[in-house]
């Protein structure tokens, strides 16, 4: 074989490493200023102007248009802020117009369901909390529809004979799980699916035998661990591999050997993110729960009954809301299998953060933040979408070592001037605002 | 027509006499909505139209026709293509016509979702017929962007379901001759070797795509695509791996050179937790590399991780875990420890 030669894949690595390196030597030869400093109102004022009016080009985004709410109502979120009353029933109005009369949700209104944007629409209600939004869901049919999309598989079909890959399985998990509307028949076979999809590389792929990708490998784990079926995956290998999709320009990429991408931050980061929980699985995984007189026996076994008295928690908290009707099932036991969201998000983080989160925050900033928006990386265009990812992979790095009900994120951990960057927390399983998320849990619970 | 044509001589659906029966259905946005978009007077006009033929059900010839026009101003729309498909069953039309169509809409869209599934759909119908085709369009785009995710799918859609492996493996070879880091072509080349009907799958190929893979990393000992490659070659045989004295030879030419060491010394690392004898040699490569701030008693796997922290630095947590979580010795010294260890704690009691 040929000595290392250039190829495209260094051609095109060099070239973003150049870009990249110019823009951190610039900000770290120049005093501290505005640049490692999220800016907020610029930001917003993207953000809103999206909301209310948007060029023709944006015909191609015509069949995403809830993506479209999602990704503003959500970046506006974090950012601590919220919509007026008249824009949130606006909002509303429009989202239920795209509401099929059979269920689910539609990329604009007269547009058959699909399970992006119908993820994308329960989404985008739950970002704007209010009873009227939430009651806008219609449940049942929602329900029925993520039947109907059902594969023999396992999998899920986007649409009516659309294409079954991992990102379907976490839309309708997602939405499902959210709305506390899941059962046996959906989650029959899914976990079978997706670790079909986990490749040699340890990531996981959109369908068995393709690459190993960031975007898909949310999907899979965050399904996976809605339907509590996590253990199934090979974690130590998805670890590996996740840690070295950050790349020297402190961003992650999607795969390997390829360039890296704003959205990423929250896709791996994410991923990295729901590990740190995960500690308990892993070390059963690598046969360390099982070895005599080591530390991590008596961690384990703390830990362990700090889960079984959150979950405990979990059953009686839900209890409290929704005190037990006649003739209803034993509620825990359909607790557990609905409240998987929460039960996690209650289990302690006992595993710092295993990629460079400070690094990544600087990527985000200094990189892929412009003047009103983020962007892929330097020499592209900023979108709505990049915009929300950007937002939500410097979320999950901020509180990356933050217990969900504690104290807010130390200065250490948040890159830049603390007080204007700090962003809202998100629940890294739906990526909702956490707050939101509660307030729809409290809601959908006693349905 | 193609779309340059169409944009000068489109004449507007309200014109069209053949259409005049036709009552055109405006968007329900209702009357504030968010997101808006402000269409152009054609991409509105086309899309009240579609939405009235949809509504109607109408399979018509003049339907698919629209639903061409609908897909030329949005190729996203996913309504339009299943309408089209809904349309193109009912009318029997020649599918080798609809693969034309295919081609010019690919031209400028290659990440969309919607024409992939439209692709994969038509040469389902199409069946062994499609294959060359099909296998002959991906190669296409892979001369343009060689990582397109949506191709690759594709391409190993058709393998499957039609078949067309025989020169598949060369292809791969071809690939990663033209670039090393492709990581899109080794997973390709995994795909063939472990689901190939006309290979012998995983066991049977392993000592050729060892050699092969071992070749890649002395060319480029930096590339991760190779160690990744290397390690799902055993992925349910560790024992071979462990054994495969071409693994351990590599690593120990990559470790004595001034090339990168960090893929080598993590290869090393999962070598070791699953129980690799390393020979003095490669011990005292490690000896070399090892920080005088590592202490000489520690286990050579901890070693390893502590020599990574500095290696690698971005992932410096990473290598921090991973030597908390190492097993200390190699299987075969564990169990011997193990007793040993419980005697001494019997005796403690």
């Amino acid at each position: 074989m040929e000595s290392r030669r250039v190829t495209k894949t260094l051609e095109d690595q060099w070239m973003v490493e150049r870009q990249v390196r110019e823009i951190y030597d610039y900000f770290y030869s120049i005093p501290p200023n505005s640049h490692l400093e999220l800016q907020r109102d610029k930001h917003f004022d993207y953000l809103t102007r999206g909301l209310r009016k948007l060029g023709p080009s944006f015909s191609v985004l015509d069949a995403n248009r809830p993506w479209l709410c999602y990704w503003i109502l959500h970046s506006i979120t974090l950012l601590g802020e919220s919509v007026d009353a008249g824009l949130e029933n606006d909002a509303i109005d429009f989202l239920t117009r795209c509401q099929d009369k059979n269920g689910a949700y539609g990329g604009g209104p007269g547009q058959m369901p699909h399970l992006a944007t119908t993820y994308a629409a329960v989404n985008s209600l739950i970002t704007l909390g209010s009873p009227k939004a939430l009651s806008s869901i219609n449940r049942e049919k929602l329900h029925a529809f993520l039947l109907r999309m059902k594969d023999p598989s396992g999998g899920f079909r986007m649409h009516d004979g659309g294409e079954l890959d991992v990102r379907a399985c976490y839309t309708a998990i997602s939405v499902a799980s959210i709305l506390n509307i899941v059962d046996d028949e959906l989650i029959h076979g899914v976990g079978s699916f997706i670790l079909s999809c986990q490749t040699y590389e340890g990531g996981i792929a959109g369908e068995p035998g393709a690459e190993a990708h960031g975007g898909y490998t949310f999907c899979g784990l965050a399904a996976m661990i809605l339907i509590n079926e996590v253990n199934r995956l090979d974690l130590p290998r998805l670890i590996d591999w996740v840690v070295f999709r950050q790349g020297v320009e402190g961003g992650f990429q999607g795969r390997t050997n390829k360039l890296v991408d704003g959205c990423y931050s929250f896709w791996q980061g994410a991923v990295a993110f729901l590990i740190q929980r995960l500690n308990l699985v892993v070390h059963e995984q690598l046969g360390l729960s099982n070895d005599l007189g080591t530390e991590s026996d008596d961690s384990s076994e703390s830990e362990l009954s700090a889960e079984e008295e959150h979950l405990e928690v979990t059953s009686s908290h839900v209890q409290e809301i929704c005190p037990p009707q006649e003739g209803q099932e034993n509620a825990s036991d359909t607790t557990k299998i609905a409240d998987t969201g929460y039960e996690f998000i209650n289990r302690p983080i006992a595993m710092q953060p295993l990629y460079d989160s400070m690094y990544l925050q600087q990527y985000v900033l200094l990189c892929s933040q412009v003047d009103g928006g983020f962007r892929d990386k330097p020499g592209k265009g900023r979108d709505h979408y990049h915009t929300c990812y950007c937002l939500s992979g410097l979320s999950i790095a901020q509180y990356s070592w933050t217990d969900e009900a504690d104290s807010p994120p130390l200065p250490r951990d948040v890159f830049g001037l603390y007080s204007r960057n700090l962003v809202e927390q998100i629940h890294p399983l739906f990526n909702v605002e956490l707050d939101r998320y509660y307030e729809a849990r409290k809601y959908f619970s006693c349905l | 027509m193609d779309s340059s044509e169409e944009k000068r001589t489109r004449i507007p659906f309200k014109e069209r006499p053949d259409w005049a029966d036709v009552k055109p259905v405006p968007q329900d946005d209702g009357p504030c909505p968010v997101v808006p978009i402000a269409y152009t007077e054609d991409f509105s006009e086309t899309m009240d139209y579609f939405r009235a033929i949809y509504l109607a059900n109408e399979r018509s010839p003049r339907a698919l026709q629209l639903t061409a026009e609908a897909i030329q101003l949005n190729p996203g729309n996913y309504t339009v293509w299943q309408f089209r498909r809904v349309v193109l069953e009912a009318l029997g039309v020649d599918l080798h016509e609809e693969l034309k169509f295919v081609d010019r809409i690919a031209g400028e869209n290659t990440k969309n979702y919607q024409i992939w599934h439209h692709r994969r759909w038509l040469a389902e119908k199409l069946g062994a017929d499609a294959v060359t085709n099909e296998l002959e369009f991906t190669k296409k785009i892979f001369s343009q962007d060689a990582k397109n995710y949506h191709a690759w799918s594709h391409r190993q859609w058709v393998l499957q379901a039609l078949g067309g492996w025989e020169d598949e493996l060369a292809y791969c070879q071809q690939l990663l001759e033209d670039d090393i880091y492709n990581n899109s072509a080794w997973n390709q080349r995994y795909f063939v070797v472990t689901r190939s009907p006309l290979l012998g799958g995983l066991a049977a190929m392993r000592e050729s795509e060892v050699n092969y893979t071992v070749q890649a990393i002395r060319a480029s000992p930096e590339n991760e695509s190779p160690w990744r490659y290397l390690r799902g070659l055993h992925k349910n045989d560790t024992q071979s791996l462990v054994e495969d004295s071409q693994v351990a030879s590599v690593i120990l030419d990559v470790l004595t050179s001034n090339n990168s060491h960090v893929h080598a010394l993590s290869f090393l690392l999962d070598l070791l937790c699953h129980g690799f004898e390393p020979s003095q040699e490669l011990k005292s490569a490690v000896d070399v590399l090892t920080p005088q701030s590592c202490s000489p008693d520690l286990a050579l796997t901890k070693r390893v991780c502590s020599i990574l922290e500095l290696a690698d630095p971005m992932r410096v947590k990473y290598w921090n875990w991973r030597k908390s979580t190492v097993p200390v010795q190699s299987a075969t010294c564990q169990n011997t420890d193990r007793l040993a260890d419980l005697c001494a704690r019997m005796s403690d009691l």
